[in-house]
């Protein structure tokens, strides 16, 4: 695959020429979905509905939107705890994502869940994973499995920079590639590992990319902000591992507008950086440039007019759904459906 | 039927082919599984005839072993994943204690993982404390998962199957003292149910509890009983989860009296697990100490006379029954 290294020219403002309008437009419907129902989980988190803790992803919703849009139906997705986008993003029902987060019985895993555990079988989601790193290598198994299968499926798996420091990072990258699996590796690297800069606790400048050689897969570096650019990998590197023709590790550089978690408002980094990448915000800026690409903006109108419709329905669907029944905390350790570890 | 006298080695081998034999979509991996046949040479045989795609050998990474095993369990597969020692275990420990166990109670159902973890256990050998501990403790207390522990070849064919058919995880400690041992198998198809107990032996006087390679013990033990005038009954547990409690209340209304043998160090095993819930169900049938058998508080050392001083002995658990009938 060819290296795409835009890590010194984060903003492209050269459409590329092979994506369509109806791609264009998907992606673009993508990021506002996702910024709509983030900035409302917080919100939703502040009034004190959304209990535990939330890990939101705005200002990294190209990376969700570009690989969802690159996927086929079927295919697999394994994300981190700050998963609402990805879960969203392979088309998941936002009322179940939304009353997963409310704690409701109509949430996604019927409450036992919680932000940080969003799954969705019938859409590919493979669930959230909230052990930094520990699921790349889970990822690889369904990878494998649809490798033996024949089912031409492929798993994409996302993860943090902080991921990269992991031993299970380092495991599942050889192991995906001794094996020749069909899965793309997506670092987003926000460039703040919780709340400390990645680079204080790196040996390489880029987590994932700098690594990529160690294990016979190409360095591919992308602007995480601009959608198309992160399709136009995901195309890419997707289409590669239906074709049989192995792993590929993808670092998409983005940038998280808020912090940590929670109420964390992220004041350990430069304010400098902040706006730097503030600037690059990708909904904005995506906006613009299909706007000078020709697109009619009553349909970018009608794009966020439909988040946001969706958005207050998924609220008042999750504040008006019912807790679940405490007696689903009983069930479902086991395939039986029950808890017993005896028999009398 | 016929029968044969094989060894609990190749049993492993025997126990695996049936099931693969069987399902297309059982699949064998592990550190070498394959052409090596396995370090205890458990799995000889298994790569000539279901060749490299089912019997495949992994890198030296315990966490993309049980990673890729579980991967694959949720998405059509039926993986066995050896760990080559169960000491190993704690290097792939967010697997086998989070990522496994809890993924069809978070996702609600959504996703079950059925797999099996082989893993060699226990002492004997003489390797020291980080190639010989009995771990199966740390299994039974995680929520999620099921933890076997076979004594002989017959249990270990039958335990697999039905181990390899649950739609659970499950755990499956092979006693490595009691690879060379031999026990009668009969021919064809062999499946046994998880979490039911086996009564070897019927007495009066005490009950013995006791796993994997601590049962040899325990009838050794039981017939120098019988010979003092003490009738002992043994339970086999094979499983420590399911627990067949229900055999284990009724043998010590029996006998009234309870003696557990397990080779964990001392604190938090599975045999104060037996001996609580006897005590708080059946105490009313007790009429002697409670006992356990166990390892003491301590890491295994590798010499003869070290590891043996520290090992439950046949010695010790006739001690015990005496105490508790006395």
């Amino acid at each position: 695959m060819t290296t795409t290294d835009t890590h010194t020219d984060l903003t492209t403002d050269v459409a590329n020429p092979t994506v369509s309008t109806e791609v264009r437009l998907a992606l673009y419907r993508q990021v506002v979905r996702i910024r709509r129902f983030e900035e409302r989980a917080y919100k939703l988190f502040m009034q004190g509905l959304v209990k535990g803790t939330s890990h939101l992803s705005l200002g990294m919703e190209a990376v969700a939107a570009g690989f969802a849009v690159a996927q086929r139906a079927d295919d697999y997705t394994f994300c981190t705890y700050r998963g609402h986008a990805h879960t969203l993003a392979r088309g998941t029902p936002m009322p179940g994502v939304m009353g997963e987060l409310l704690g409701r019985a109509t949430g996604v895993c019927g409450g036992k869940g919680g932000s940080m555990h969003l799954t969705s079988a019938e859409h590919g989601v493979m669930g959230s994973y909230a052990i930094i790193g520990a699921h790349l290598v889970i990822a690889n198994g369904a990878a494998w499995s649809s490798k033996e299968r024949n089912s031409g499926q492929v798993t994409v798996c996302f993860f943090g920079d902080g991921a990269t420091n992991i031993g299970a990072f380092h495991e599942a990258l050889n192991f995906a590639k001794i094996w020749e699996l069909p899965i793309v590796f997506v670092c987003e690297n926000n460039l703040w590992m919780e709340y400390t800069s990645i680079h204080d606790v790196t040996a390489v400048e880029h987590p994932a990319a700098d690594r990529a050689a160690a294990y016979g897969l190409d360095s591919i570096i992308v602007d995480g902000n601009d959608p198309e650019a992160v399709y136009d990998v995901a195309r890419r590197a997707v289409d590669r591992a239906r074709a049989g023709a192995g792993p590929s590790l993808v670092e998409a550089k983005t940038y998280r507008h808020g912090g940590h978690s929670r109420a964390d408002p992220g004041d350990y980094r430069p304010q400098e950086e902040v706006d730097t990448w503030l600037a690059r915000d990708p909904m904005p800026n995506y906006r613009q440039r299909l706007v000078d690409l020709g697109v009619e903006e009553s349909a970018l109108v009608a794009i966020e007019d439909d988040a946001m419709t969706d958005v207050d329905a998924a609220t008042e669907d999750a504040k008006a759904a019912p807790a679940p029944d405490s007696q689903a905390a009983f069930t479902n350790v086991w395939a039986d459906g029950g808890y017993s570890w005896r028999n009398s | 039927m016929a029968e044969q006298l094989i060894t609990y080695r190749e049993a492993i081998a025997r126990g695996i082919a049936q099931e693969m034999r069987r399902d297309d979509s059982v699949y064998l991996i592990g550190e070498d599984v394959a052409a090596a046949g396995g370090v205890f040479k458990g799995t000889k045989g298994l790569l000539d005839e279901f060749g490299p795609s089912r019997v495949r050998d992994t890198p030296i990474s315990e966490e993309a072993i049980l990673g890729a095993a579980m991967g694959a369990a949720m998405t059509g597969l039926k993986p066995i994943a050896e760990i080559m020692f169960s000491d190993f275990l704690a290097t792939c420990w967010d697997l086998v204690a989070v990522e496994i166990p809890k993924t069809r109670y978070m996702t609600d159902g959504q996703f079950t993982v059925p797999l099996v973890i082989r893993t060699a256990n226990g002492a004997g050998l003489r390797f020291g404390a980080q190639h010989s501990q009995a771990v199966e403790n740390w299994a039974m207390m995680i929520p999620g998962l099921k933890v076997v522990a076979p004594s002989n070849p017959k249990d270990l064919i039958g335990l697999m199957a039905a181990a390899v058919r649950d739609p659970d995880p499950v755990i499956f400690f092979e006693s490595k003292q009691l690879y060379p041992t031999k026990g009668l198998v009969p021919d064809g198809e062999i499946v046994d149910e998880l979490g039911t107990a086996a009564v070897l032996r019927e007495g009066t006087d005490v009950t013995i509890v006791a796993l994997a390679n601590m049962v040899p013990k325990a009838v050794e033990a039981a017939e120098v009983l019988a010979q003092r005038g003490i009738s002992a009954e043994l339970i086999d547990l094979r499983c420590l989860v399911p627990l067949d409690t229900a055999t284990v209340l009724a043998s010590v209304k029996k006998t009234s009296r309870l003696v557990t043998v397990e080779e964990n160090p001392r604190l938090c095993g599975w045999g104060a697990e037996v001996v609580s819930i006897v005590a708080e169900e059946a105490i009313w049938h007790i009429d002697g100490p409670l006992t356990r058998v166990t390892t003491p508080h301590l890491p295994l050392p590798s010499a003869d006379n070290l590891e043996d001083a520290v090992l439950p002995s046949v010695q010790r658990i006739v001690d015990a029954c005496v105490k508790a009938v006395h």
